[in-house]
């Protein structure tokens, strides 16, 4: 009996080992971060990077339930982000007068573009998800171009007579004092900023909470029983398709989330930004990271949003520098050679490990 | 009449995705992977045609000849470079680098070439052929004819010689193919040079179409055409040619007939609800798991 | 005493394209028995596995189990209904922990919802609790205790195949269909198999159907014995009758 209780432990503290590095490291970057800024030693392009890097980061958290966890290829998580983001700034700019206060403002928006995400990724999950392997990364990926071609095309205004809308055609006709919400190409224009960096850290600390508390639970096994082995999965009495939409829809959530923040975060917002490229953007963020690893995604989302900002110098080459940077950290961690090596050092460091104890 | 010009410019424009699609296609089939590069050799192949036609001041047919040259190295190049050391790695890892190389292709073309939209020169035969009460233009009908005679000597390729008969053998098994004797390196060589090559001869239809040239001009047409690919079922070969030829025609009668911003959600959409009734696209075969 | 029927099959069948695979199958299997499948390769007796457990759907045909026709269900209500089975292909979730494999099998009788999950209630824990628990116990009657934490893919092949057995267990199954659980073992693990599935019989009260290439375990331990041949039946009966029947023998080593 008390082996037993000795395995309970250290399958625990295993479990919390991985969760524990990952809070402190978003709460303690969060802390340094602040201060430094309080002291003035945050050069404005950092500080002007902060939320983008939070919402980034949210967003490929999710997309890592997604992909990595789950094992299904999504290119539309940008598609998911536009969701969220047009809806909060749409939100924010309807209550700004009868909210003033932008902590709760920011609050309701950020739910309300989460929810419209949700909602978004129940309607697409129900077809997409009866697909399999590439086929349904090519229907997330034409999700994302119908979302983007969609917001391109909608006008959304109010004034004191209520709402008005028009589609590919611009027929509002708004009242004196009355505000565009959505212009079309133009996006959204003349937002309020109210998006912080606490604000996404702590939306960061959220989607950890969520994915982590998921994963380690009956719903997180049962995603990735039926990664493993759908066959075994459905015969353990796993509904595969429930299963498979649960990850989608927190993924799309949490990518509702992270736009509707990035979309609060500056006074104007085009519908082309969250294009094919920023899905694939967030996509390698997660791969670099290493699939499943929520620590590894964070750091790779810090490193390749700062490093064509450190590139600046290099001025047109800095673009070309990511691509082969790209390139050669795939080759390299794909390398077998490297990886039998580093296997080895690995096993022997075990094995001293072993001996000393 | 109307709706028979918007057809045949529908096949014009659908005959471009099924070059490209072709070329995804056919990686796919045999090197299981998603080249999101292609859609960029298709840029590479409109500078250099455009270069060879202004520079050089070189008619159509060696300009383009050249391109395809160019364009066979670079696909069989970037495949050595990039992709080869990759083979037993994950499929998401060679996604990512394919993305990698898509981004090096577009930045280093905008260093070289700047990023400045340059116009292309019309060197197709302008004018139209007129049959009767409507006239199609000779633009169009080389476009198609071009397509035509590509799918052609392609079955040939595939059904009658033996890299072709090799070919399918790799895409059916890889590993079975190895102990046959198939020099499986060699035949993806093959197959990047061949669907390069076609790029080649698809950014000189694309660009004679509409004439200008810009480092990201690949990206949308390498998308769609790729949703061709898979609209007609990824791996087959007449799949490539079905889907690329519908995805034009589909994507014309919705700028004719229902909105031009719109013409790009429709496409994805008729997309969706293709994969939904035949997962697995118009012409793909049916995959099944041996328990 | 009268013996109850846990599974009774008739007239199965199914065709794949023009082929008949299985077809007019009777088969029974009463409470607390352990019957044995068995025939040349390629005979269908996997293929019965696999209409059993609805991974292929039959073509024509009755299974009754437990009073009730299941044969228009599908994989996971069988699953409900308390069919579970292991493979002859072993389908594990090779990167997950042994325990983890466990207790997917416990999946359905958790009822806290992702919600719960998310917010870590007390409904939470406990039921999490309690399941590892039944999971390590079950581990450790099949001889896998000391190692929950191993990632099942690498585990040794006869501990991979006992563990499917403690995952179809987990999902509190009337009857267990093992496929080959023997496969690839050596005669002494055959052995300590053959007391296993007697003894995970008597203490979950189960029945247990199983195919089995190896002579010495289905006669050792098999009450009744189906022959499949050619996707039909030829022949049922007490392991004697099947050792003495001449269609059997002629079946196996020809003419």
């Amino acid at each position: 009996m008390k082996s037993n209780k000795n395995i309970l432990s250290v399958l625990l503290n295993k479990r919390h080992k991985g969760r524990t590095i990952s809070y402190t490291l978003v709460v303690a970057a969060w802390i340094i971060l602040t201060v430094l800024q309080r002291g003035g030693h945050v050069s404005s392009l950092i500080a002007g990077l902060l939320v983008p890097i939070t919402c980034y980061m949210v967003a490929a958290l999710g997309l890592n339930l997604n992909v990595g966890i789950s094992g299904e290829l999504n290119l539309g998580q940008a598609g998911f982000m536009s969701v969220g983001a047009f809806t909060a700034v749409c939100i924010s700019g309807y209550l700004a007068a009868s909210i003033p206060a932008a902590p709760l403002r920011l609050a309701i928006a950020l739910i309300g573009g989460a929810f419209v995400a949700v909602i978004f990724g129940l309607v697409i999950g129900i077809p997409v998800l009866k697909l399999q392997g590439d086929y349904l990364a090519i229907v997330t990926l034409a999700f994302g171009q119908i979302i983007k071609s969609i917001i391109t095309n909608m006008y959304l205004g109010f004034d004191e007579n209520g709402f008005q809308f028009s589609f590919v055609q611009n027929t509002t006709e708004l009242a004196p004092g009355g505000k565009m919400l959505l212009n079309g190409p133009m996006g959204a224009t003349g937002t309020q900023r109210i998006a912080t960096f606490t604000a996404g850290v702590i939306l960061v600390l959220i989607a950890l909470m969520i994915i982590y508390n998921l994963i380690w639970s009956k719903s997180g096994r049962a995603i990735m029983a039926a990664r493993d082995n759908r066959i075994a999965a459905e015969l353990s009495g796993i509904n595969i398709t429930n299963t498979k939409m649960l990850s989608f829809v927190v993924s799309a959530g949490l990518a509702g989330a992270a736009g509707a923040l990035y979309g609060l975060n500056y006074s104007t917002l085009v519908p082309n930004k969250f294009d094919f490229n920023t899905s694939i953007l967030i996509l390698v963020y997660v791969v670099l990271g290493g699939l499943g690893n929520m620590n590894g995604t964070m750091i790779a989302t810090v490193v390749l949003v700062l490093l064509p900002e450190l590139l600046r110098s290099l001025q047109d080459y800095r673009m070309l520098i990511y691509a082969v940077v790209l390139i050669v950290i795939m080759l390299i961690t794909n390398n077998e050679h490297l990886k039998t090596w580093f296997k080895s050092i690995r096993s022997k460091q075990a094995d001293s490990r072993k001996e000393a104890a | 009449m109307e709706f028979i010009s918007y057809l045949v410019n529908g096949l014009g424009l659908g005959s471009v995705y099924a070059i490209i699609a072709l070329g995804y296609t056919m990686v796919y089939g045999i090197a299981k992977m998603l080249n999101f590069a292609h859609g960029d050799v298709i840029m590479i192949g409109a500078y250099i045609s455009f270069f060879a036609l202004m520079n050089f001041g070189l008619p159509i047919i060696p300009a383009t000849l050249l391109a395809i040259i160019c364009c066979t190295i670079l696909g069989v190049v970037i495949e050595k470079l990039a992709y080869k050391p990759l083979r037993q790695a994950s499929s998401l890892a060679v996604l990512i680098t394919a993305i990698g190389v898509s981004y090096f292709l577009q930045n280093g073309a905008q260093l070289l070439w700047t990023s400045a939209t340059k116009v292309y020169p019309s060197a197709m035969p302008s004018g139209s052929l007129t049959l009767g009460g409507f006239s199609i233009s000779w633009l169009t009908l080389i476009t198609i004819g071009v397509c035509l005679l590509i799918m052609a000597v392609l079955t040939t390729f595939i059904n009658k010689t033996k890299t072709g008969r090799a070919m399918r053998a790799c895409s059916e098994d890889k590993g079975a193919a190895i102990l046959m004797g198939i020099n499986v390196n060699f035949i993806i060589s093959v197959t990047f040079a061949i669907g390069s090559g076609l790029a080649a001869i698809a950014s000189v239809l694309l660009c004679s179409t509409y004439p200008s040239v810009f480092p990201t001009l690949g990206a949308m047409p390498g998308i769609k055409a790729f949703t061709a690919a898979v609209f007609g079922g990824i791996g087959s070969i007449p799949g490539a040619f079905l889907g690329g030829l519908l995805l034009g025609i589909i994507e014309i009668l919705a700028k004719a007939y229902i909105s031009t911003q719109l013409s790009d959600a429709i496409v994805f959409a008729v997309l969706i609800v293709v994969l939904l009734i035949k997962p697995t696209g118009l012409l793909g075969r049916k995959l099944s798991e041996k328990v | 005493m009268s013996r109850e029927h846990i599974l009774k099959v008739r007239g199965l069948g199914i065709d794949f394209g023009g082929l008949t695979a299985v077809n007019g199958l009777d088969l029974d299997v009463y409470e607390g028995e352990i019957v044995g499948l068995i025939g040349p390769n390629g005979a269908g007796k996997t293929t019965v596995f696999n209409m059993l457990t609805h991974v292929y759907k039959p073509s024509r045909g009755e299974i009754i189990f437990c009073g009730e026709n299941i044969a228009s269900k599908n994989i996971v209500e069988t699953n409900k209904a308390g069919i579970a089975r292991t493979f002859q292909n072993i389908r594990l979730f090779n990167n997950l922990s042994v325990l983890d494999n466990v207790r997917i099998g416990y999946h359905n009788t958790i009822t806290y919802s992702p919600l719960t999950a998310v917010l870590r209630l007390p409904a939470f824990r406990k039921q999490e609790k309690e399941i590892t628990e039944k999971s390590m116990e079950l581990l450790k009657i099949l001889g896998l205790g000391d190692q929950a934490e191993v990632i099942a893919g690498n585990l040794p092949y006869g501990a991979q195949r006992r563990l499917e057995i403690a995952r179809a267990l987990a999902s509190g199954p009337k009857l267990l269909l093992l496929d080959e659980p023997a496969a690839g073992m050596n005669p002494q693990e055959t052995g300590d198999l053959m007391d296993m599935i007697r003894f995970v019989r008597d203490h979950f009260k189960i029945s247990v159907l199983l195919i089995e290439h190896d002579m010495k375990l289905v006669m050792g331990i098999c009450e009744r014995i189906t022959v499949l041949n050619y996707g039909m039946l030829l022949a049922e009966g007490t392991p004697e009758d099947i050792q003495n029947n001449p269609e059997v023998i002629k079946a196996y080593l020809g003419e």
